[in-house]
C-alpha cells in the first residue's frame, strides 16, 4: 500500500483535513456510550488491518506535514526536546527501535541496513538517507532522540526507571494536549500526573506505574485517551497558550462541526533494552466533528458520551466554553439506537 | 500475560565449569538470530523440564550487554535447594534446547551516578560482571570489591582482574581478607552509588553501613530477588477456578498454579517485582512471607501473598485466583 502524504497545515489557514478513506482507521476512543477514567492498558499488538494499531508505529497520510510542523515548532522553542545527561543510552534505545519497526513494517518507506555499529538509514517520505556509528552521538547532527523524533509522528517522552518510580527526564513534544515539557522535566510520576482530577482518589496511577515498572522488553502496551481541539492544532502547549486560547471563544452553531477536532492519544509504552527505561509516545490524531459523524455508531456514541460527561472532567479537559453547544449540535446525528460494543466503526 | 509466557527457544551452547560448584551455561538463539539487547543486572528466567516438573529459575545474565549473539549465566550447585541448581548442573548439557524469558532487569545502574561502587559476595558477582562492561562502555568510573570463601571459589576473579585491573579487589574469606565497608563507604566521591548483591547478611551490612554514614537511599541499591525456598507441603483453593491444588515440597506456590492451568501474572520469580501480587480470601493459619515487595502492614494483615516465593502453613488458605 502506498501512502499519497499530504501538504497541508496545522496553524494559520488551517488546511489539515482527512481524506474519505482516512476517516475509519481513525482510533475512536470510546469503546461504550459512557466515558469514565480507567487502566484502559491493553497489550500493543499488531491488531484490524488497515487500523492505526497494525504496526509499532502507525504511519498515515499526515507525516510529512506534521513533521513539518515540528519542525516549525523546534526552530521557535528549542525547549520542546530536552534530554538530561544520563539520557543517551535511552536515546539510542529510541532511534534503534523505530528504525528497526518501520524499517519492517514500511519496506517500500524506509530501510535500515546495519553493518555492526554502522548503520545505513534511508527515510524516502522525508529524504533522509544518513550513515552513522550506532551508539556514538559524534556521528549523528544532533542528539539521537532528537534525531529519530524529527521522524516519527506523536510526542515521545522517555521516562528513566529508578527508586521505585518513573522520572520524565528526556522527551521531544510538540504535539501536546496542554502539557509542557520544560515545566515536567525531572519530576516522576506522581508529580506530573498531579493536576490530574478524580483518577488519584480511584488509585488509578499507583496501578498504572506498578504496571509500567515491570513492564517487560517486547511486550508493549498501548491506550488511548482523548480531548477536544478547536482548530486542527497540533501545538496546544502551555507554551503557545496566547495562541490558541482564545480559539475556544470562536465556536458557534454554525462552524462548530468543522472547527472542533476529537483529539485522540494513542499512548504505548515500550521497555527499551540498553537504558532499561520506558518510552512513552503520544501519538495524536485529529478529526474534526464534521469528519466524525461520518460515521453512524461514532455519532450517537460521542452525542451521549458528551453529554453525560462528569463536570469535573469537562473543566479539566477545557471544554466548558463551548461543551453546551455541542451537547446540542451532536444531538441530531442520535437518533437513540443502540450501538455496538468496541471502537471500531459498523 | 507474563514475561514468561514470551519464551525464547534457545540452544545449550556451551558449558564451563568454573570451579567445583559453579558452571557458566552459554545460549544462543535456536535460529542464531540476534537475542535481545539488555543492561547489565537484568536477569532472565530458565524454563527447566525436570522429569515432568516444569521449573523456572532466575538468573543474571553475566555476558556484555553489548553482545547478542549469545547470554551466559553461572549457576552455583545448592544441593538443599528446591532442585534447579542440581538440574542445571546435572542434566543439562551442550547442545540442549531450552526455554528462556527476554532480559528484565531489577537492578540496574543509576545513569546519573558519577561512579558506580559495587560489592559482591559469593555468586553474587554475575550481575555486575555485566555492568562492569557497561559501565566500561560508557565512560563511568567503577570499583568492584569481591569478596569469596576462598580463591579457589572466587569465580572470574583472574579474568576480571585482566580486564579491569585495579578495578577489582579480591577478599578471601580464608585468606583472613574482608572488606573494611567503613572505610569503603567513608570514601567515595560526591555522587557515588553503591550496589550490593550477595547473601542477606552482606546486604545488611552495607546498607547499614551506608546509611549510618548518611549515604542518601536512593544511592544505595541491592538486588533481592531470591530463589524460592523449599518447605513443607501445604494445600491453596483457587477460589475463581474453584479448584484444591497441592503445593509440594520443592514446588513453588507459583509453579503449583501454573501448573494447574489457572492464569496468574508473575515475572521475577524471586519476590521482587510485584506482578504476582495475589489477593488472599480466607487464611486460617500463617502465611511465610519471603517475598520484598508486601510491607510490614500488609503482611500482618494476611491479604495479600507473593506466590511466587510465599509459603503456608495452616488450616486452610483460599487464594483470588
Amino acid at each position: 500500500m502506498t501512502i499519497q502524504f499530504k501538504d497541508e497545515s496545522f496553524r494559520g489557514d488551517f488546511t489539515y483535513a482527512n481524506s474519505p478513506s482516512n476517516i475509519p482507521r481513525f482510533p475512536f476512543p470510546f469503546p461504550e456510550d459512557e466515558y469514565m477514567y480507567s487502566t484502559n492498558i491493553e497489550p500493543h499488538h499488531a491488531a484490524r488491518a488497515g487500523s492505526p494499531f497494525e504496526n509499532a508505529f502507525d504511519v498515515d497520510e499526515h507525516y510529512v506535514a506534521e513533521m513539518k510542523d515540528r519542525a516549525l515548532v523546534l526552530a521557535d522553542d528549542p525547549g520542546r526536546c530536552q534530554a538530561l545527561p544520563h539520557m543517551e543510552t535511552a536515546g539510542w534505545d529510541f532511534l534503534e527501535l523505530v528504525m528497526v519497526s518501520k524499517a519492517r513494517d514500511y519496506p517500500d518507506l524506509f530501510k535500515l541496513t546495519m553493518d555492526g555499529d554502522r548503520w545505513h538509514w534511508i527515510n524516502k517520505p522525508l529524504q533522509i538517507d544518513d550513515t552513522f556509528t550506532f551508539g556514538d552521538s559524534s556521528t549523528l547532527p544532533c542528539h539521537p532522540m532528537e534525531y529519530i523524533g524529527r521522524q516519527v509522528q506523536g510526542d515521545h517522552a522517555i521516562l528513566d526507571q529508578r527508586d521505585g518510580n518513573l522520572w520524565m527526564d528526556a522527551g521531544i513534544i510538540t504535539a501536546q494536549a496542554d502539557w509542557s515539557l520544560d515545566f515536567d522535566i525531572g519530576m516522576n510520576f506522581f508529580e506530573w500526573h498531579a493536576p490530574v482530577p478524580l483518577a488519584h482518589e480511584l488509585g488509578v496511577f499507583q496501578r498504572a506505574l506498578k504496571f509500567l515498572l515491570t513492564l517487560p522488553q517486547g511486550q508493549p502496551s498501548r491506550r488511548l485517551n482523548w480531548t477536544l481541539t478547536v482548530n486542527p492544532r497540533l501545538d496546544t502547549s502551555p507554551e503557545n497558550y496566547p495562541k490558541w486560547g482564545p480559539d475556544r471563544m470562536t465556536v458557534t452553531p454554525e462552524n462548530i462541526g468543522e472547527k472542533v477536532h476529537l483529539r485522540v492519544e494513542l499512548q504505548t509504552f515500550w521497555r527499551l533494552p540498553r537504558s532499561n527505561a520506558i518510552l512513552f509516545p503520544i501519538r495524536t490524531y485529529l478529526m474534526a466533528m464534521n469528519e466524525v459523524v461520518t460515521q453512524p455508531k461514532w455519532a450517537r456514541r460521542i452525542h451521549r458520551v458528551m453529554r453525560d460527561l462528569r463536570p469535573e472532567l469537562v473543566e479539566y479537559k477545557g471544554l466548558s466554553r463551548y461543551h453546551p453547544i455541542l451537547v446540542e449540535w451532536l444531538s441530531q446525528f442520535d437518533d437513540g439506537a443502540p450501538t455496538s460494543p468496541g471502537i471500531f466503526p459498523d | 500475560m507474563s514475561a514468561s509466557d514470551h519464551l525464547i527457544p534457545v540452544v545449550v551452547s556451551n558449558v564451563v565449569e568454573v570451579n567445583p560448584i559453579i558452571k557458566r551455561f552459554e545460549f544462543k538463539h535456536v535460529n542464531g538470530d540476534e537475542l535481545p539487547a539488555f543492561s547489565g543486572g537484568a536477569h532472565i528466567v530458565v524454563e527447566m523440564l525436570d522429569d515432568g516438573t516444569k521449573r523456572k529459575n532466575p538468573y543474571s545474565l553475566m555476558s556484555s550487554p553489548f553482545e547478542r549473539d549469545q547470554y551466559s549465566i553461572s549457576v552455583r550447585r545448592d544441593d538443599t535447594g528446591r532442585g534447579g541448581s542440581k538440574f542445571m548442573h546435572e542434566q543439562v548439557q551442550p547442545g540442549m534446547q531450552m526455554k528462556i524469558s527476554a532480559p528484565v532487569n531489577l537492578f540496574a545502574l543509576d545513569l546519573r551516578a558519577r561512579k558506580h561502587l559495587m560489592i559482591a559476595g559469593g555468586i553474587g558477582i554475575t550481575p555486575f560482571i555485566a555492568q562492569m562492561a557497561q559501565a566500561d562502555k560508557l565512560g563511568v568510573p567503577f570499583e568492584l570489591h569481591y569478596a569469596a570463601r576462598s580463591v579457589s571459589q572466587a569465580a572470574y576473579m583472574d579474568s576480571l582482574a585482566d580486564r579491569f585491573g585495579d578495578h577489582v579487589s579480591c577478599y578471601c574469606d580464608d585468606q583472613g581478607e574482608s572488606v573494611d565497608l567503613e572505610m569503603l563507604l567513608s570514601n567515595q566521591p560526591l555522587g557515588t552509588h553503591v550496589y550490593v548483591c550477595g547473601p542477606k547478611g552482606m546486604i545488611e551490612r552495607v546498607v547499614e553501613t551506608a546509611t549510618s554514614l548518611g549515604w542518601p537511599a536512593a544511592h544505595v541499591h541491592f538486588e533481592h530477588f531470591l530463589a524460592p525456598p523449599v518447605g513443607e507441603p501445604f494445600d491453596v483453593h483457587l477460589a475463581k477456578a474453584g479448584i484444591d491444588i497441592t503445593v509440594g515440597a520443592e514446588q513453588s506456590l507459583l509453579e503449583a498454579v501454573e501448573a494447574s492451568g489457572t492464569p496468574i501474572n508473575c515475572m521475577c520469580r524471586g519476590g521482587a517485582c510485584g506482578q504476582c501480587e495475589t489477593v488472599v480470601v480466607a487464611c486460617e493459619g500463617e502465611i511465610m512471607h519471603n517475598d520484598h515487595w508486601l510491607d510490614e502492614e500488609q503482611r500482618a494483615a494476611k491479604q495479600r501473598i507473593m506466590p511466587c516465593v510465599s509459603r503456608f502453613r495452616g488450616k486452610r488458605l483460599e487464594l483470588d485466583l
